[in-house]
């Protein structure tokens, strides 16, 4: 097998997002210094890049906290957002499009519905004001979070299970007595989760730049908790002087989005060209 | 074709409700707004008063068909905060809201339209992956964070463009390319793909059997049928672009509709929000049957079903 | 313009070479086309006939590698002309009708708009002008109402009317040399019969000249002047039309003809003939007769050259056969 770009890609992908979650793991095994613990006297540190020291080799922040602590437990951050979603997200959504896709009919209509419904709500919009009204917590961003983000699971669920529905190991499945539900969770699921893990991959990194605007914007994950789209927020009225506080955390959600997007790339190829009629 | 379109419009007007139902519910339910609203200071007795004054102490589905019922003639009620029309609030901000998503749109399809072509044209090569490198990198980015970013060097460092406020049109330059930056990439993947099929057409190779020019061949022939998926992604991404301005319209300060959703919601303005809801919604649907329709435009095979 | 004398050579080629990678398509191709003669191209599927006549348009697909010791147009040498220069040529000089009439018209824009635009491009024609000479030539075609078909899309005309139109089309500019690929196989019998009739008139009409590919020996009986039979890439046999069928002489084209039933002569109670194996795959460094694994009388020699044996009234084989090797025995 050549060796492709797409194949370093999704390499790489892969790398990245098996790194951030290994860094989140091990976050306090790997953090040179406490992300709570405030400096005052060493305020605004540039990285030692810039200038710095040896003793925090990001800067620090805005109230002397280190910047590399901080950019770590951020991960934890980010990918317990990333992955909580996902799982509430793609369970909603995947009932309801295996439902609506398996039963058609009634049940299909009233699920479509659902999705046209759920299409036309202003995601941020909606987001925002259920934290507002609930108070900041990542328990709530993963929730409200969850309850909306499950539309392209409920759309690609649906047309596998249209798909895989008329395939002859479900009719025999039927005519050996099997229970419908035994169907839906033995033949069917085994054979969309491929597509699933896909769209999984583009959740994870919709809802991880999701809760950063959110955080950056007051109303997602509370203070002090190291989100790097608070940080970037906390960030925001000294980048002119010091532009590293919003560099920093900004490049790693880059980044580890980036990471999951090759991944998700790379996936859907891998799977897309295994793909039977 | 009547028929059709009047069972979209029904179809659009029970979605609307629902997602008015919804975000209704949400907020009434997420927590006590007449606590929200009388403060942290407030006693009991005066979260008592605001309740019956505001009428929260009657049933849910009682104050929904108040609301609504209103909203149908127009009325959209009084911002808790201005003291003024939430119909005349946000009316006075639309058009800046507006504006910036058509800049933002314009932006898009100038910049994706031809990349994609060009992509499709040199399909393998190095231009081809190097352009979807650039889509790529485009949809990794935090959009906010893109501004900022531009913020820092364009508007300081090179002191181009401006950073805030809309005094004069240069600027939504900088906001339009950030909210463009959101959906290049998706626009630009499906105008590649598209290219790519129908170059490979048979209606194509009849048009070089043809001697046609190439500049006809590429973008009267084979553009026309893969622009219809692009323009009813287009539509849509139009409609993201306008629910995304609340976040860019923050960063560039730029007082528009997105801004004044921004405000409510940090001062708990719930007759904003409701009303704001409600006219994203209409858009979103609104942009949803353009779609359809400029498909059928562009298709002569649909018009006859 | 260019002003064709009578009586002149049309279209000469000589061994054209085609290569996709490790595929040879075309292995060495020669024929010749007068002006006012029909010559066809027979020929299993695989055997490179289409690719032939897309090389000689200039309309092969991007990884395609193509060789010629002569490829002329009228005083045109088509190897040397750059893409520019071919487009100027095709569908005015030139013109090329193919297989499938369903899809080969843009379903987004009506008939007389694809039909104008070839005059505006090639003649400058304004839309007025453009319009009554489509018009004119879709009547030619034997289509009705031409003025309302101008008006009409691609989906709302069944096949054979597509395929009308794209011989309409084809025609517009006067061109010398229409090559058709096949172009009654996609389309219903008693249509396939119209659709050949109106080629032979239009060439007599016309005195266009018509390299006319078909897999079909029934349309070769019918429609052709000159025979160029091919296998694997390769002219095996070359004949006048009347020829070729009184004296086949290649065993490639003997187990062709073999093929067919003719009713009354055909033995009911003998099998039909067939050819067992498929045409295969040639690489570019292939050597030798490329019917062997399937010939039965195939021996040593013939996995080395083989020779263009010439017969009389220009009669040609590749073989290493003699002209009368049925005789004997």
């Amino acid at each position: 097998m050549k060796l492709r770009a797409r194949h370093i890609a999704t390499v790489l992908g892969a790398v990245i997002v098996g790194g951030t979650l290994v860094v989140a793991i091990i976050a306090p095994l790997l953090a040179p210094h406490d992300p709570f613990a405030q400096d005052l006297m060493r305020r605004l540190v540039p990285p030692e890049w810039l200038g710095g020291t040896a003793l925090n080799p990001f800067g620090t922040d805005q109230l002397g906290r280190d910047y590399l602590s901080r950019l770590i437990y951020g991960a934890r951050i980010s990918m317990l957002i990333g992955i909580l979603t996902v799982v509430t997200s793609g369970t909603i959504g995947v009932t309801l499009g295996v439902l609506g896709g398996y039963f058609g009919g009634r049940v299909d209509d009233a699920v479509m519905f659902a999705i046209t419904a759920r299409l036309s709500i202003p995601l941020i919009l909606v987001a925002l004001t259920v934290v507002a009204l609930t108070g900041s917590s990542l328990t709530v961003v993963v929730l409200t979070l969850g309850l909306l983000l499950w539309d392209r699971f409920a759309v690609v669920a649906r047309t596998t299970t249209m798909q895989v529905r008329n395939l002859d190991y479900i009719a025999a499945a039927r005519a050996a007595g099997a229970s419908r539900l035994h169907i839906l969770l033995r033949e069917v699921l085994p054979n969309i989760v491929s597509h699933l893990l896909v769209v999984a991959t583009l959740e994870m990194a919709l809802a991880i730049l999701l809760e950063a605007a959110l955080s950056f914007l007051g109303l997602g994950v509370p203070p002090p908790l190291p989100s790097w789209g608070l940080m970037i927020a906390e960030g925001k009225d000294y980048m002119f002087f010091s532009p590293w506080v919003i560099m920093v955390p900004g490049i790693a959600l880059f980044v580890l989005v980036l990471g999951i997007n090759l991944l998700g790339d790379g996936l859907r190829e891998l799977l897309g060209a295994g793909r039977s009629q | 074709m009547l028929r059709f379109l009047l069972r979209r419009l029904a179809l659009a007007v029970l979605v609307c409700l629902t997602v008015l139902v919804v975000s209704f519910t949400l907020t009434r339910l997420s927590g006590d707004i007449a606590i929200a609203i009388a403060g942290p200071n407030a006693t009991p007795e005066d979260v008592e008063i605001i309740r019956k004054n505001y009428g929260f102490d009657r049933p849910l589905p009682v104050q929904f068909v108040d609301w609504a019922t209103h909203a149908a003639e127009g009325d959209l009620g009084r911002s808790y905060v201005y003291k003024s029309s939430v119909a005349e609030l946000i009316g006075e901000r639309l058009p800046i809201t507006l504006t910036l998503g058509l800049t933002g749109l314009i932006i898009a399809l100038g910049t994706a339209i031809p990349l994609g072509v060009l992509a499709a044209m040199r399909e393998g090569t190095l231009i081809d992956r190097g352009i979807g490198l650039l889509a790529l990198l485009g949809q990794a980015m935090p959009s906010f964070w893109l501004g900022l970013v531009l913020i820092i060097w364009f508007g300081l460092k090179l002191q181009w463009l401006p950073i805030s406020g809309v005094d004069t049109w240069q600027g939504y330059i900088l906001p339009g390319i950030v909210l463009a930056f959101s959906a290049i990439p998706a626009l630009m993947r499906l105008t590649r793909a598209g290219m790519i099929d129908a170059l490979a057409s048979d209606y194509i190779r009849t048009a070089r059997a043809k001697g046609l020019s190439l500049a006809t061949i590429v973008l009267k022939h084979a553009l026309r049928n893969a622009a219809m998926p692009v323009v009813s992604i287009a539509a849509v991404q139009l409609g993201f672009m306008l629910g995304g301005s609340i976040v860019i319209e923050q960063i560039f300060a730029l007082h528009g509709v997105g801004y004044l959703a921004w405000e409510s919601i940090s001062k708990n303005d719930f007759p904003v929000v409701q009303a704001v809801v409600l006219l994203l919604a209409i858009i979103y649907i609104a942009l949803t049957l353009l779609a359809d329709a400029m498909n059928a435009v562009l298709d002569p095979r649909l018009r006859a079903a | 313009m260019i002003v064709v004398p009578p009586q002149s050579t049309v279209l000469e080629v000589a061994n054209l070479r085609v290569r996709f990678g490790q595929t040879a398509a075309v292995r060495g191709i020669s024929l010749r086309i007068e002006r006012g003669e029909t010559h066809c191209l027979v020929g299993e599927s695989g055997c490179g006939k289409s690719v032939t006549a897309l090389a000689v348009m200039g309309l092969l697909a991007r990884g395609a590698e193509r060789q010629a010791d002569v490829l002329r147009f009228h005083d045109h040498d088509l190897s040397r002309l750059n893409e520019r220069g071919m487009a100027r040529l095709r569908g005015d000089r030139m013109a090329m009708i193919f297989q499938e009439p369903m899809t080969s018209l843009n379903p987004a824009y009506t008939i007389g708009s694809q039909m104008t635009e070839v005059l505006a491009r090639h003649r400058g024609s304004s839309r007025r002008e453009a319009r009554v000479r489509a018009a004119e030539l879709l009547a030619r075609v034997g289509i009705t109402a031409p003025e309302l078909r101008l008006g009409q899309y691609p989906h709302q005309l069944s096949g054979g009317l597509r395929q009308r139109v794209m011989i309409a089309m084809a025609l517009l500019c006067d061109p010398d040399l229409l090559i058709a690929d096949e172009p009654t196989t996609a389309l219903d019998v008693t249509v396939q019969a119209q659709i050949l009739r109106l080629l032979q008139r239009l060439q007599r009409e016309l005195g266009l000249a018509l390299l006319l590919i078909t897999h079909d020996l029934g349309i070769v009986a019918r429609m052709a002047h000159r025979v160029s039979v091919m296998y694997a890439g390769e002219v095996v046999e070359s004949a006048p039309v009347e020829a070729l069928f009184a004296a086949p002489t290649h065993p490639y084209t003997r187990g062709l003809l073999d093929c067919i039933p003719v009713p009354g002569a055909s033995r009911r109670d003998l099998p039909l003939g067939n050819i067992p194996g498929v045409v295969p795959r040639i690489a570019p460094t292939f050597a030798g007769c490329a019917f062997r694994d399937r010939c039965g009388h195939a021996i040593a020699v013939c996995a080395e050259a083989v020779p263009w044996r010439r017969m009389a009234d220009g009669h040609g084989y590749l073989c290493r056969l003699t002209e009368d090797w049925d005789k004997a025995a």
